[in-house]
C-alpha cells in the first residue's frame, strides 16, 4: 500500500486523482486527515448526526444566506418537469427537493397531486441499508436520498411542515449503492453532498447507472475560488469564522473544522469534470457561483 | 499554535473573540446551555488564572498541587472509601453530596481554549473542586447556593464568569431568597471569602479523613448561617 501510494506521485494528474478519490487506496480524506476508508463513512455519519438540527440555522450563519441563492439558481439551472423522475442524493434536510416540488407549482400547477403510490398517510423513511441484492422501483417522483437518518427526520418534518410530504419518498441509503434498478431517474442532483462520500468516483458511476437514458447528473458544490486575493479573504474567513461559530450556535467545532478542511481537499472545477467524463458521461462542464466559491457540474448519460 | 494538551483547540485572538461574546450571549438567552458558560469562563479568565497561578507558587501546599497536578474524577477517587469515613467527615459529606444530587466528578467539561498548559490545569482544578468548595461551605446546589458560591469564587479568584455569575444571578433570585440573601447569606460569604485561605491552594484530596468543623477552623472558614 505504501509503494502504491508512493507509485501515485508519478503518474498523470487524472489517474492520481481518481486513486486519491476512488476504489483502490485504503485511506482516504477526512478533512485534512488521512484515515482508513471503512472508517471515513463512520466520522461523515457522526458528524450528520451531530449538526442535524442545526444545519440550516448554521448554513445561513456562514454563508450570509447565500446558499439560498445558490440552490435558486441550481433548481433553474435543473429546470424541472412535471414528467420526469426525479431523485436528490445525499438530500438530507431537503433544501433541493423542495425547490424542486415548488417549482413544478409553479410552473406546472396541475401536477401538484399526490403522486406516491400507494397512497401514504405517515411518510415513511424507507431503510435500504441492507446490502443485499434486491433492487426496487422509485416510489415517488421525487425521491430523496440520505445516509443519515437524523438528517431524514429533520427533512421529513420540514416536508409536513411546508406540505409536501405526500410528493417525496425519503430513502436512507448509501450514494455508492443505490437500491434502485438501472435508469429510473430522467434526472440525478446531489448537492453539497459528494465531497463527504469516501469514493467520489463510485458516486458519480452509480449516478450513471440509475439515469435513464438522455438523463442528466447534476452536482453543486463547493470548489476553489479563482482569484488569489479572494482565496486569502475565503481562507481567513473560513478558519476564523467558521468553527467558533460552530461551538456557539451547534456546541460542535469539530465538525464544522471537518467542514473547512473538506472543501479544500474536494478537486477542483476541472480535475471533477475529468472524473465525471471518466464515469462516460458526455458533455460535461461547469459552471462557477459565486467566484468558484460553488459550482456546478452538469453532464448527461448519452 | 500547537495543541499543547490532549483537549487543546488553539485559536487566535479574533477567534477567541468571537467565542467569548458568542458564549456570552448565549449563556443569557439559554441558561441551560452549560458548555457556554464553560467556555465563557475560558476565553475571559487568563488574566485572572495567571494571578491564581502566582498565588499557588508562593504557597506551598499550592504549589505541590502545581507540580503533581491532581485530578478528582471516579478513576482517582475511590468513591467506596469516601463512603466508609464517618459521617462529619470532609470526604462523607463529599461522598453524601455527590449522592444526594446525583452527581458525579466525571462531569465536568474539559478545558479548550488556554494557551497555556499550566493555566489549563488551574482552570481544571478550579472546575473539579466546585463540588468540594459547596461541601466545605455548605452550600446546596439551589440557586441561592449556587449564586452564593460563585461570590465566593469571584472574590477569591476574580474569575470574570464567577463574578458575572454571581452578579447576574442573585438578580434572578426569588423573593424569599432574595431576602434570606441580603439579609445573611451575602454579608458571611463576603466576610469568609476574603479571610478564608485560598481554596485552590487546598489539597482537599488530603483530608478526606479530616471533620468538616475542624477542617473549616483550618481554613479559617466562619459557620455557615443555619438552615440554608
Amino acid at each position: 500500500m505504501f509503494i502504491r501510494s508512493l507509485l501515485s506521485i508519478n503518474r498523470c494528474s487524472l489517474l492520481s486523482l481518481v486513486r486519491t478519490h476512488s476504489t483502490s487506496s485504503n485511506t482516504t480524506h477526512f478533512g485534512f486527515d488521512e484515515v482508513p476508508e471503512h472508517e471515513k463513512q463512520a466520522r461523515v455519519n457522526q458528524v450528520f448526526t451531530n449538526v442535524a438540527d442545526k444545519y440550516d440555522l448554521m448554513n445561513d450563519i456562514m454563508s450570509f444566506g447565500v446558499h439560498r441563492v445558490w440552490k435558486n439558481y441550481f433548481i433553474q439551472v435543473v429546470r424541472p418537469n412535471p414528467e420526469w423522475n426525479y431523485i436528490d442524493v445525499a438530500g438530507g434536510t431537503g433544501d433541493i427537493a423542495f425547490r424542486y416540488l415548488k417549482e413544478l407549482n409553479r410552473f406546472h400547477p396541475s401536477s401538484s397531486s399526490s403522486s406516491v403510490s400507494p397512497p401514504d398517510p405517515s411518510p415513511q423513511i424507507t431503510n435500504a441499508n441492507s446490502s443485499e441484492k434486491t433492487l426496487v422501483y422509485p416510489m415517488s417522483k421525487c425521491v430523496v436520498a440520505d445516509i443519515n437518518a437524523n438528517m431524514l427526520a429533520v427533512g421529513k418534518q420540514r416536508s409536513l411542515e411546508n406540505n409536501l410530504h405526500d410528493r417525496i419518498q425519503w430513502i436512507e441509503t448509501n450514494a455508492e449503492k443505490l437500491p434502485f434498478h438501472d435508469g429510473q431517474f430522467d434526472v440525478y442532483t446531489i448537492a453539497f453532498g459528494i465531497r463527504n462520500c469516501t469514493h467520489i468516483d463510485r458516486v458519480v458511476s452509480e449516478a450513471y447507472r440509475v439515469l435513464k437514458k438522455g438523463g442528466r447528473f447534476l452536482c453543486l458544490e463547493f470548489s476553489q475560488v479563482n482569484n488569489t486575493l479572494l482565496q486569502y479573504f475565503y481562507d481567513q474567513y473560513s478558519k476564523t469564522f467558521i468553527p467558533p461559530m460552530g461551538q456557539i450556535i451547534a456546541n460542535d467545532w469539530k465538525s464544522y473544522q471537518y467542514l473547512i478542511e473538506s472543501i479544500r481537499v474536494f478537486p477542483k472545477q476541472t480535475e471533477f469534470a475529468d472524473l465525471i467524463r471518466s464515469c462516460n458521461f458526455r458533455y460535461v462542464n461547469y459552471e462557477n457561483l459565486s467566484f468558484g466559491i460553488a459550482a456546478i457540474h452538469s453532464g448527461y448519460k448519452l | 499554535m500547537d495543541r499543547l494538551y490532549g483537549t487543546h483547540k488553539p485559536t487566535n485572538l479574533v477567534q477567541k473573540s468571537i467565542l467569548a461574546v458568542g458564549s456570552g450571549v448565549m449563556s443569557i438567552l439559554d441558561p441551560s446551555r452549560d458548555d457556554m458558560i464553560s467556555i465563557f469562563g475560558e476565553t475571559t479568565g487568563v488574566l485572572a488564572l495567571k494571578s491564581m497561578q502566582e498565588k499557588m507558587i508562593v504557597d506551598p501546599e499550592g504549589d505541590e498541587i502545581l507540580k503533581k497536578r491532581p485530578v478528582i474524577n471516579t478513576r482517582t477517587v475511590d468513591l467506596n472509601f469516601l463512603k466508609s469515613l464517618p459521617a462529619g467527615t470532609l470526604g462523607k459529606e463529599y461522598s453524601n453530596f455527590l449522592a444526594k444530587y446525583n452527581l458525579t466528578p466525571d462531569a465536568r467539561r474539559p478545558v479548550s481554549f488556554i494557551d497555556d498548559v499550566e493555566l489549563a490545569y488551574v482552570m481544571r482544578r478550579y472546575r473539579e473542586i466546585h463540588d468540594l468548595t459547596h461541601v466545605t461551605l455548605g452550600m446546596p446546589i439551589n440557586m441561592l447556593g449556587e449564586v452564593t458560591v460563585k461570590w465566593f469564587e469571584g472574590i477569591q479568584y476574580g474569575l470574570p464568569m464567577c463574578v458575572l455569575g454571581g452578579f447576574f444571578g442573585s438578580v434572578r433570585l426569588g423573593p424569599r431568597h432574595t431576602a434570606k440573601y441580603l439579609n445573611l447569606t451575602l454579608p458571611w460569604i463576603v466576610r469568609t471569602a476574603r479571610q478564608s485561605r485560598l481554596f485552590i491552594n487546598v489539597y482537599f484530596e488530603k483530608h478526606w479523613h479530616k471533620p468538616l468543623v475542624e477542617f473549616r477552623r483550618e481554613l479559617n472558614i466562619i459557620e455557615p448561617p443555619p438552615k440554608l
